[in-house]
């Protein structure tokens, strides 16, 4: 038999341990794990926590969220409301996604009126992290009767966020600011800016050459609606809600569901998952499990 | 209990954890990867793959055979990408496209595991299993085999031989990575990791809508994800899935396999070169790097400096309740210490220092601990490079554990470190010069950043992402792919490259003039080499992005 060259031998040698390779890790492995998943104690988590409703029906996984909003998108009252959600349109797991917006977000794309996109879609403009956390805050505050104002928010709810012009580029005095997350004909959330009258946001408008400059105000430092309430997850299908955002729904859950607050707060502290050990991760309120206990003990009026 | 004294307990339970995993699992790597006698399957193994176990490798053969093993594990599993919808087809896809199957394809067989795909809508489960899984163990393999080659090279005199590549491959596959497998899938399982060959499920939810919940192979392709210092998630969102990491605890227990065969490494070293105290001597340099960037990542992240942070109250975009913000911070410092890359919160939403602290983890040279194997052999190099300074500065040939750092060692040793930052800036520059630079997400310096993350995580074989970018263009895949096959098999050359030029020397006796490698002197040096030369590397280019943005 000739021998083969070197370099030819070296990568048959090379296939056929691949070849190996992808059938005791790639086959057997993982089909021996499936297997001894099937096991009793296994087969639950394995086969991804699902959990049945009232009627016996599976709603969906106790370890992955949803949304528990209505066909056009707004809270059930009488649901305890999860985190917002970049997974597609809201807590898809086809489509998992966190924002990837970064901390310095706070310019939006004003929308302009009339103009569509290249399939013929209106022009919607893109919102700035900073808009839809001071969305989402004034509207948690709105559902729940809270005050929803945080720092770098306008009363309406966008970035509190001036580009201003200065006489010398980045110095000298100031000529011009603009309000540019409110579109005209919005009423700017500050009157003037050092002595210069603040403009509303004309959309399609160039404002690059002004400094970016967001406006603190004068909102508390710990606002009443919490942190979780108006970020984004990691993962678009987070289960849990801190303690204080399930407190803060706690009233109005109960106003729905005909029954007091201490029991609605009992049945959270039910639900919440603490520290593992004692100091691993934070403590969580798991919603759909909580949820589900309310369609159970508290059936909604109507 | 405070959420910043939770999260220090946090950290130190892990660095306990780790002591006895440097102890023991490095004495059990230490056995597996110096025993001579073989098992049964083994030999079997070893007859279909045509290899004689007891017949050696010179540095070019074993170098070889590296290259040889992963050009045909490129090739396989770009045709599985390309095929998959010819073969049990679920859940229903169709064929990877061209450019994300040869970016896929590298990045798995580099041990990067960069992204360039979403995994629910674009993997079926065999593709998952029997493409992308079975590299996550191989190339892992493939990183222990070439440090064990380098430090071979060390422990050997007056040889050409470094060992046998298939026989190291195939041992450390089966005696170090699948049995941790196992165990660690069934712990995930136990924690809610889903293990099935389901298609999905579709539910009504509570409140009338619908969803489609996944399922898949994943206890199994996670635990090695981590293990193996790989990082590609079964789904887009990594291990920030409940389906991947379901509990607080599961996020201990990864965070844990990210990093344990990275810290147990430098144990094998000291054992193999007869000196346990040169293995200290190395844990201890990837201990300070490691602990104080943990530190700051958390300093940063709790301090939520930044408008969005400041008006949210606490830097929670793009982290999840249950693992909160100190142990997504602590994972974050981890993966990118490692060259793991997987994630259970979102980079591109850090605040901007926060943000900096895994771009120089990645810029590090991903050396505290590092890769599986590759963290090694790059701690190993920068250590010869500190000790070719010090010989510098007292006007003496260097020495290194007896060996001579000659102009040779040196050669190899400095283009190895120049490798990875070329390849970095250029591949910056380049997408900057050109207009590809417009597919990032954010704006401004943070834009900039997302750029400058992607080539450092490519180069660097990370694989974490700033992932607000979109890379899935052929421009973005192909300029990502070269930089990860460059970034991985160049300097690997190079480093078994060393490994033959010390293991052809006799030993020189130590005398008087050598400087002791074990003592905290040279520990201190060794970070302050690293440190030095990383800053003038990369400085300005983090001036552009992250500085820019947070100070």
């Amino acid at each position: 038999m000739m021998r083969l060259p070197s370099w030819l031998s070296q990568h048959l040698a090379a296939l056929r341990a691949l070849l190996v390779f992808t059938v005791l890790l790639g086959l057997a492995y993982p089909l021996a794990m499936v297997a001894i998943a099937k096991l009793p104690g296994l087969n639950d988590n394995a086969a991804g926590s699902l959990v049945n409703g009232v009627d016996g029906k599976q709603v969906g996984s106790r370890i992955i969220g949803q949304a528990f909003t209505d066909a056009d998108g707004d809270p059930v009252p009488k649901y305890f409301q999860s985190r917002p959600s970049a997974a597609g349109d809201g807590y898809d797991p086809m489509s998992t996604a966190a924002s990837n917006l970064g901390p310095e977000s706070i310019e939006d794309t004003l929308p302009v009126p009339g103009a569509v996109d290249e399939e013929g879609n209106p022009d919607e403009g893109t919102q700035s992290l900073l808009t839809q956390v001071c969305t989402r805050s004034k509207a948690v505050g709105e559902l729940e009767g809270v005050d929803g104002t945080r720092p770098y928010c306008t009363d309406d709810g966008v970035g509190a966020v001036l580009r201003v012009y200065h006489r010398d580029g980045l110095t000298g005095p100031v000529t011009r600011a603009v309000s540019v997350n409110q579109a005209c004909p919005a009423t700017p959330f500050a009157a003037t800016y050092e002595g210069v009258t603040v403009e509303c946001g004309k959309p399609g408008e160039d404002y690059s050459q002004g400094v970016l400059t967001p406006i603190r105000g004068d909102a508390p430092d710990d606002p009443a609606v919490p942190a979780d309430a108006v970020t984004a997850s990691a993962s678009g299908l987070d289960p849990h809600i801190s303690i204080g955002y399930a407190k803060l729904q706690a009233p109005r859950v109960a106003r729905e569901r005909a029954t007091d607050v201490a029991t609605i707060t009992r049945l959270i502290e039910e639900h919440t998952t603490g520290r593992a050990l004692g100091f691993m991760g934070e403590p969580g309120v798991n919603v759909l499990d909580l949820n589900i206990a309310l369609d159970l003990q508290f059936p909604a009026r109507g | 209990m405070s959420t910043t004294a939770a999260g220090v307990i946090f950290i130190l339970s892990l660095i306990a954890a780790l002591a006895v995993a440097y102890r023991f699992l490095g004495d059990y790597l230490y056995r597996v990867v110096s025993g001579t006698a073989h098992s049964r399957v083994e030999r079997g193994l070893y007859r279909v793959v045509g290899v004689n176990p007891a017949g050696e490798q010179t540095w070019g053969v074993y170098a070889r055979s590296v290259l040889a093993f992963s050009a045909v594990s490129i090739l396989f599993l770009y045709a599985v990408m390309r095929l998959q919808a010819h073969w049990f087809n679920t859940p229903k896809m169709t064929g990877v496209t061209d450019h994300i199957a040869w970016n896929t394809a590298v990045s798995f067989v580099t041990n990067t595991n960069w992204q360039a795909y979403s995994g629910e809508s674009t993997m079926t489960h065999l593709t998952q299993m029997a493409g992308l899984a079975v590299q996550n163990f191989v190339s892992a393999g493939v990183g222990i085999a070439v440090a064990v080659a380098l430090v071979r090279g060390f422990a050997r005199s007056r040889t050409g031989q470094l060992g046998n590549f298939w026989v190291d491959l195939i041992r450390i596959t089966l005696r170090i990575l699948l049995p941790i497998a196992v165990l660690g899938a069934i712990v995930l399982i136990i924690g809610g990791v889903v293990q099935n060959l389901s298609g999905g499920t579709d539910v009504t939810t509570l409140a009338g809508g619908t969803q489609h919940l996944t399922g898949g192979p994943v206890a199994s392709q996670e635990v090695i994800k981590d293990l193996g210092t790989n990082g590609g998630g079964f789904y887009n969102v990594n291990s920030a899935h409940p389906f991947e990491n379901p509990t607080t605890w599961t996020n201990w227990f990864e965070i844990f396999l990210l990093l344990c065969i990275p810290f147990a490494l430098p144990r094998v070293f000291g054992r193999m070169v007869g000196d346990n105290r040169q293995g200290y001597a190395i844990v201890a340099i990837m201990a300070i790097l490691a602990v104080a960037s943990v530190a700051l990542t958390n300093g940063f992240e709790i301090a939520h400096h930044g408008t969005v942070p400041q008006a949210v109250g606490a830097a929670m975009e793009g982290k999840d309740v249950r693992f909160g913000i100190p142990n997504s911070a602590t994972f974050a410092a981890s993966t990118t210490l490692t060259s793991t890359g997987s994630v259970d919160s979102f980079h591109d939403s850090y605040t901007a220092l926060g943000g900096m602290m895994p771009i120089i983890n990645m810029m590090l040279g991903e050396v505290a601990p590092g890769g599986v194997g590759s963290g090694l052999y790059g701690m190993l190099i920068l250590a010869v490079i500190t000790v070719f300074v010090a010989g510098l500065m007292v006007g003496r040939t260097p020495e290194y554990l007896g060996k001579k750092i000659g102009a040779r060692e040196v050669k190899f040793a400095s283009l190895y470190f120049l490798t990875t930052p070329a390849l970095v800036l250029i591949g910056t520059a380049a997408a900057m010069a050109t207009s590809n630079h417009t597919t990032a997400l954010n704006v401004g310096p943070h834009g900039f950043s997302e750029v400058l993350y992607a080539f450092t995580s490519a180069a660097n074989n990370n694989g974490s992402a700033f992932a607000g970018i979109t890379v899935n263009t052929p421009w973005w895949d192909t300029a990502l792919g070269l930089a990860m096959l460059l970034g991985r098999f160049v300097p690997m050359v190079f480093v078994l490259g060393l490994a033959g030029a010390l293991a052809r020397q006799k030993p020189v006796p130590e005398s008087a003039g050598t400087l002791p490698t074990h003592r905290p002197l040279f520990v201190g040096m060794v970070v302050g080499v690293v440190v030095i030369l990383i800053a003038l590397t990369f400085l300005p280019a983090l001036a552009l992005g992250p500085l820019a943005e947070g100070l």
